[in-house]
């Protein structure tokens, strides 16, 4: 039955929308940062590993191993200096300075590589092939391997978490940074941290959609950024796999909507965000009432 | 004459245009019990929390160990050995007791204080130790986040409203490990608003009123009547025999 | 030590409280030459300048009101790019049922003000960042639900109707006045509301809200009026652009780049004030002009100072000369007097 393949193909691409998300949950959870160039990240990573590919020749699985480093080091800067700026001069600023941050960026990137899509890895079989489950059912590798992926990368970030020193910081200065600065740490240092695992988990995103998908500079708001957030709030904010179920929520209700009808599907995705803005603005994976 | 451990002079602390301190000035030595009294909104807080770095002071300067820590930020101070217990205990709440007591420990100087040390100290904790904060009572959480600031081996443990919105037979047990805390080598800096305990257990007191220092010596040379004249700024003696609540 | 300094004895009679520092009368004449020089430009000057002009009204009024939003209610709203999209389809929904799109103007500000209503219901109990991601999904889920209709034009837009009648000049004067006409009653309604009760509970909510609650400022109300008032204004100025582009694309108006000039020039020219917009337009225009070969540099160009800007020179251009000549063009604030 198509409706089967529309549901499992919403599930799988849950995946690529937790790698967006996770970065976003993380900002927001630690330094209180929404994040308005977000989704701009990921196809700023994306176009690097473009890059990255063209110059080195490198193995375009193999693109990542440079990539989200160097994002990883690009966010703890950009943390350091302009985000915990803003941070120092309230939540309008923040939000006035990414938002800024983001249109720079996107016509940064229009100037510079033009506004013609470009994807990556498409002539590998793993992107192009995909298999089958039975008559009707058609699954793309690449979309189960994104979706491992997210799981892997969700499984890194619970770990890291809860057992490393650096993650033990991470929720501390969550809780109480002040708290935090009387047992010695330098919450400014932890927030780069924090910044420098969503910039990275962002680019893994940014890679995956450039081969799901193709690249474009507007892509990072037109896509990304809601969808990210769609998944964060869908599944509750402060919960890492909560990303993954709100994740998958939004994939499974973009399918319903293709199937009733092709055009609706990015809006049928918004109107399960607004809904669950409106009734349950907590997520679904929360256990807290209303916040 | 040794050299203080702590040194405050002429500080002066706003908050916004308001003056919560005036020209504090006071020396505490190693070893000893510094009790800062005053009623609500006399600047206790403020002063504890300049001291350690929270807050910015006008003017005027902290030394510690013949340092001059002014300038260092909160982080700095408490891996140089300026360690506070904040008012209101400030866990971190979605972590458990064993968690609070790491990050605690994460900056730690060398001593004889140790995460294992503090859970044969307070013998309750080593079963509950993977418990999060938040599921505590206030008196056991004032006692993890006494904890989570002796596991970084502080020089000076500074207190801040230890007995707030607790019961007073807790308070006085918490008070009770006191000198099994003085005992390793820390002094101690108490903000308190419970006048009978401060003295109970300090080696000096600090009075402060409105920002300015009223009465400052040690409890066995001076009187009550003193006290509560410096504490309420009133030149009338009360009662002989009552307390100040 | 003496706390307590005697306090300095003063009759009150001496203290006036007067509304602005400089008289404000020469202000008023000198806005209203303003407006009768510039209503006159059509005759003086080609159709191209009045028609960056009229550009220029519309980012002014987009201006002022995201202005009114985040400067006075303290709301940052990153999806006003919905009531502009929805003015210019009101006026073009107007438009093909025969209503000429002049007269459909005034109709299509007041249905922005109508929809408004629901939407903040929508969106009223989000705060800071989730807020303006709601407005932005609110903005992008309009533009996806428009776009299955092709009576108005689908996903490839439609040309207004109603406009052919007029000779090219006329038209561009026409629209010129249109522009203007709405520039200058979103700035009066700006003046009077600020000036009014809503405009000092609007301070005291920016100051301390929970200060403002317990005095018993209605809050929500306030904010709620704001956010009608600032979809009207941005649906006059959707609709004005229409008029203008001559057809209504939904990707054209629905823009985000909207809801980036209109921040940007606010935040540039000083948010929180009225003159503040006027001056960041200005700088949003001279940029728009000498960069209009270089396609999308304008716009880095405009991110990039209003990020420096809100970092270092958080009161705009606008704050640093008013810091240093107390000048108020729009007097809405108190002064004591002696």
């Amino acid at each position: 039955m198509t409706w089967v393949n529309a549901i499992i193909q919403g599930v799988l691409t849950g995946g690529l929308y937790a790698l967006f998300a996770c970065g976003l949950s993380l900002m927001f959870g630690v330094m209180k940062v929404v994040n308005l160039a977000h989704g701009d990240l990921a196809v700023v990573a994306g176009y690097i590993a473009v890059g990255v590919i063209t110059v080195t020749h490198i193995p375009v699985l193999w693109s990542f191993i440079i990539v989200v480093p160097v994002m990883a080091v690009l966010g703890y800067v950009l943390q350091r200096t302009l985000i915990q700026s803003s941070l120092d001069r309230g939540v309008l600023t923040t939000l006035i300075v990414t938002f800024g941050l983001s249109i720079v960026i996107e016509n940064g990137l229009l100037q510079f590589f033009t506004a013609n899509t470009r994807g990556i890895g498409s002539g590998l079989a793993l992107v192009r092939d995909s298999f089958s489950l039975g008559p009707q059912i058609q699954i793309a590798y690449l979309l189960v391997v994104i979706f491992a992926v997210a799981v892997v990368v969700l499984l890194g970030l619970q770990y890291f978490l809860s057992a490393s020193r650096y993650g033990r910081l991470i929720r501390a200065v969550a809780d109480d940074k002040e708290a935090a600065q009387l047992s010695g740490a330098d919450y400014r240092h932890v927030f780069g941290i924090a910044a420098a695992l969503a910039f990275g988990t962002v680019a893994l995103g940014g890679i995956a959609y450039g081969m799901y998908a193709q690249l474009d500079p507007t892509a990072g708001t037109d896509t990304i950024l809601l969808f990210a957030f769609a998944a964060v709030v869908i599944g509750g904010l402060g919960s890492l796999w909560g990303t993954l179920l709100g994740g998958v929520v939004l994939g499974v209700a973009q399918q319903i909507g293709a199937q009733i009808n092709i055009s609706d599907e990015v809006l049928a995705g918004y109107l399960v965000f607004l809904a669950v803005l409106v009734l349950r603005p907590q997520g679904l994976a929360s256990r807290r009432t209303q916040s | 004459m040794t050299t203080p451990l702590l040194e405050v002079s002429d500080l002066v602390v706003h908050h916004g245009q308001l003056r919560a301190l005036d020209s504090i000035s006071f020396r505490v030595f190693p070893g000893e019990v510094y009790a800062i009294i005053g009623a609500n909104g006399a600047g206790k807080s403020t002063l504890l929390r300049t001291i350690s770095g929270l807050h910015a002071p006008t003017s005027g300067s902290v030394l510690f160990d013949g340092k001059d820590v002014t300038s260092w930020r909160p982080e700095r101070r408490a891996r140089g050995g300026i360690v506070m217990v904040p008012e209101g205990r400030r866990l971190f709440g979605s972590l458990s007791v064993e968690e609070n007591l790491r990050v605690g420990a994460t900056y730690a100087r060398p001593g004889q204080w140790s995460i294992e040390r503090v859970y044969e100290t307070f013998d309750w904790m080593r079963e509950r130790r993977n418990q999060r904060t938040a599921q505590l009572s206030g008196g056991e959480q004032q006692t993890v986040a006494i904890g989570r600031a002796l596991v970084a081996n502080p020089a000076a443990l500074l207190l801040d409203e230890l007995s707030l919105g607790l019961a007073p037979v807790i308070v006085q047990r918490i008070y009770g490990m006191l000198p099994a805390i003085l005992a390793t080598g820390l002094t101690v800096l108490i903000v308190e608003q419970d006048v009978s305990q401060a003295l109970r257990v300090a080696s000096h007191i600090h009075c402060l009123l409105e920002g300015r220092t009223t009465l400052l010596g040690r409890p066995e040379d001076v009187t009550a009547e003193q006290v509560e004249a410096a504490y309420f700024g009133l030149a009338a003696k009360l009662e002989e025999g009552s307390e100040p609540s | 030590m003496n706390l307590l300094t005697e306090p300095v004895a003063r009759p009150a009679a001496d203290l006036r409280v007067t509304r602005s520092r400089r008289s404000v009368a020469w202000t008023g004449a000198g806005a209203l030459i303003v407006v009768v020089v510039l209503a006159r430009m059509p005759y003086m000057v080609h159709s191209g300048t009045t028609a960056i002009l009229a550009q220029a009204f519309i980012v002014l009024t987009l201006a002022s009101m995201w202005n009114l939003l985040a400067g006075y209610a303290g709301l940052v709203s990153v999806g006003q790019q919905l009531f502009v999209g929805l003015g210019a389809y009101f006026v073009l929904i107007l438009a093909i049922h025969g209503v000429s799109p002049f007269q459909a103007l005034p109709m299509a500000a007041i249905g922005c003000g109508v929809a408004a209503l629901p939407l903040w219901w929508l969106v009223s109990r989000l705060r800071s960042g989730y807020f303006a991601i709601a407005t932005w999904v609110l903005a992008s889920a309009a533009m996806l639900f428009i776009e299955r209709f092709p009576s108005i034009g689908s996903g490839s837009g439609m040309p207004m109707p109603g406009l052919a009648g007029y000779g090219p000049v006329l038209l561009s004067a026409y629209t010129y006045w249109a522009a203007l006409a709405v520039t200058v009653a979103a700035l009066a309604a700006i003046y009077l509301l600020l000036r009014s009760k809503l405009g000092l509970a609007l301070t005291a909510i920016r100051d301390d809200e929970v200060a403002a609650r317990s005095s018993g400022v209605r809050v929500g109300l306030a904010r709620l009026l704001v956010f009608v008032v600032a979809g009207v204004g941005c649906g006059a100025a959707g609709a004005v652009l229409a008029i203008s582009q001559l057809q209504v694309q939904p990707s054209a108006v629905f823009n985000i780049q909207w809801t980036a000039e209109m921040a940007f020039a606010t935040i540039i020219g000083g948010l929180g004030t009225i003159e503040g917009p006027i001056l960041g337009t200005a700088v949003y225009m001279v940029l728009q002009q000498t960069l209009a070969s270089y396609n999308a540099w304008y716009l880095i160009v405009l991110g990039l100072v209003a990020i420096t800007v809100a970092l270092f020179a958080r009161r705009g251009l606008w704050g640093l000369a008013d810091e240093h000549l107390h000048l108020r063009l729009f007097p809405v604030g108190y002064w004591l007097r002696d």
